[in-house]
């Protein structure tokens, strides 16, 4: 089960299990992680698990494409390694994932 | 008075938000969360969509796994509360059994309207609204040549798309003149119209249904109430719900088509809150006349705003309404609410299925339907959450981006 390590925006760390074959948000939301939200339950229509993929770990990930990609243009802080963590599906080798939170999802 | 006890009456999306909430907000006594249908709180979204074509596992349905119950001492108890006793304070439960609260949440949500005609009961015939429908439906959907939908709402059409990619022969049958007619505007309707005729899905407008036609128990078509037949192994109906009110009712609370609260979601008794499908609340988006909402947003922000004031933070409930169905290839996402809209702007491309549609009632822009067109589902979230400026002269103007536009625009 990989371990993944979300920084919030004041600094703090959690370490978060997560399955593979998981979404980064739903391993998020089912540790009660503040600051990952996912209101729509992964269907990419609410853009409120808005994080931050570690470059070292960006191109692990298939790129944003579609509706994220619009989604995203309207986050609040964006930046080029933004994505929405519904979409992020964990894979074999992903221990040791690094995701920061932006400030507010909103 | 300290706060020892809350009662969750409910499991869906706004009882659990209720719950994760409070002990997000850092609430430490007693929750107990009611629901009668067995298993995990889950979502109910997908059932008409995603889950129905297996694309996501019955695991990810679930708003959390089992251990988040018991790490977060959330009590979670499969029954049926069948009284409210608000002298007492308790919930007598179907088996017998009573729960005394400090403070009730009443989450139970709707049921879907009956199918009321002739052949009803047969088999091949279902309502979506549980995970044991999903769960019955499933396995029938990859066999059936000729479907049935009764009601071109989000429901109707969501499951129409799946049974049209499943390569069944599918009809429509409908009351109004277009799909969503409740909940769209025309425009956006004659895109999904289109769309799903591009699909194979025929529609058969002001058309009810008469009766269904059955075979050794089992359907095997329907008649119009015009005396149309159409073939039918399956049929699925989805035309609309009706508030779980029972329990609210026979306590003695206050009720307007919901249960009636005030702008903090407060029930006519201070001891009950409720919320989501079942509570009809003043909506600051709605002139502030009462206003029952069926959505996951509705339900969720209700869930954190009730959260909020029972730890001490009370606040006017002010979220604005968005929703969102997806359909085949279509994804459309609605801010605001189109009520008593009396003109519109249209933004994109309609025959590549992009479209937004702004709608403005005198001249104030109060909705915005969004269809594969995202990133105005999310500028339009942030313009409408405060009264905006926007004119409809100036969205016609060649050009005009919304997304610009709410840059430009910000406070």
């Amino acid at each position: 089960m990989p371990t993944l390590t979300f920084i919030e925006h004041s600094g703090t760390t959690h370490e978060v299990h997560g399955e593979v074959g998981q979404s980064v948000m739903q391993a998020a939301t089912f540790a009660m992680l503040p600051g990952i939200q996912g209101d729509c339950g992964g269907a990419c229509s609410c853009a409120t698990c808005h994080a931050y993929v570690d470059e070292a770990w960006v191109e692990r990930f298939p790129p944003a494409e579609g509706t994220e990609v619009d989604m995203l243009d309207n986050v609040t802080e964006r930046r080029a390694n933004s994505r929405l963590s519904c979409q992020l599906v964990i894979a074999e080798g992903m221990d040791g994932l690094l995701i920061r939170l932006p400030a507010s999802q909103y | 008075m300290a706060l020892n006890s809350v009662v969750i009456v409910g499991a869906g999306q706004g009882g659990f938000q209720v719950a994760a909430s409070l002990r997000q907000e850092g609430y430490q006594g007693n929750i107990t969360l009611i629901g009668d249908e067995p298993g995990l709180p889950y979502q109910r979204p997908p059932l008409s969509k995603a889950y129905l074509l297996g694309k996501i596992s019955a695991t990810a349905l679930l708003f959390r796994p089992e251990d988040f119950y018991t790490q977060q001492n959330i009590e979670l108890v499969h029954d049926q509360a069948v009284a409210v006793d608000r002298n007492n304070r308790q919930v007598r439960l179907a088996s017998g059994r009573s729960v005394d609260y400090d403070h009730l949440v009443l989450a139970m949500g709707a049921h879907n309207r009956p199918l009321a005609v002739p052949g009803a009961e047969a088999q091949g015939v279902f309502g979506i609204k549980t995970k044991a429908d999903a769960d019955a439906l499933a396995p029938l959907v990859k066999e059936a040549r000729n479907v049935v939908v009764v009601g071109a709402g989000f429901v109707g059409l969501e499951f129409a798309a799946v049974a049209a990619a499943n390569g069944a022969t599918v009809h429509v049958l409908e009351l109004g003149d277009r799909p969503m007619a409740r909940a769209v505007s025309r425009e956006m309707s004659e895109l999904f119209r289109c769309a799903h005729e591009g699909w194979g899905v025929h529609f058969d407008f002001r058309q009810g249904i008469g009766h269904i036609l059955t075979e050794g128990g089992k359907v095997c078509g329907v008649e119009t109430v015009e005396g149309k037949r159409l073939l039918a192994d399956l049929v699925v109906y989805g035309i609309g719900v009706i508030p779980n009110l029972q329990l609210a009712l026979e306590a003695g609370l206050d009720i307007d088509n919901g249960i009636t609260v005030d702008s903090t979601l407060l029930t006519s008794d201070p001891h009950i809150s409720s919320l989501g499908d079942v509570a009809a609340f003043p909506c600051i988006h709605n002139d502030q006349k009462l206003l029952r909402l069926e959505s996951v947003q509705n339900a969720v922000d209700q869930g954190r705003a009730i959260a909020a004031r029972l730890v001490g933070k009370p606040a006017p409930y002010t979220a604005l309404p968005w929703f969102w169905t997806d359909q085949g290839t279509l994804k459309l996402q609605i801010a605001g609410l189109s009520n008593g809209c009396d003109s519109t702007v249209m933004l994109g491309a309609p025959e590549s299925n992009q479209l937004s549609v702004l709608c403005f009632r005198q001249d104030q822009l109060v909705a915005v339907e969004s269809c594969n067109r995202p990133g105005d589902h999310m500028a339009a979230r942030k313009i409408l959450a405060r009264p905006p400026r926007l004119t409809p002269a100036e969205a016609a103007a060649p050009g005009f981006e919304l997304k610009v536009w709410e840059a430009a625009n910000r406070d």
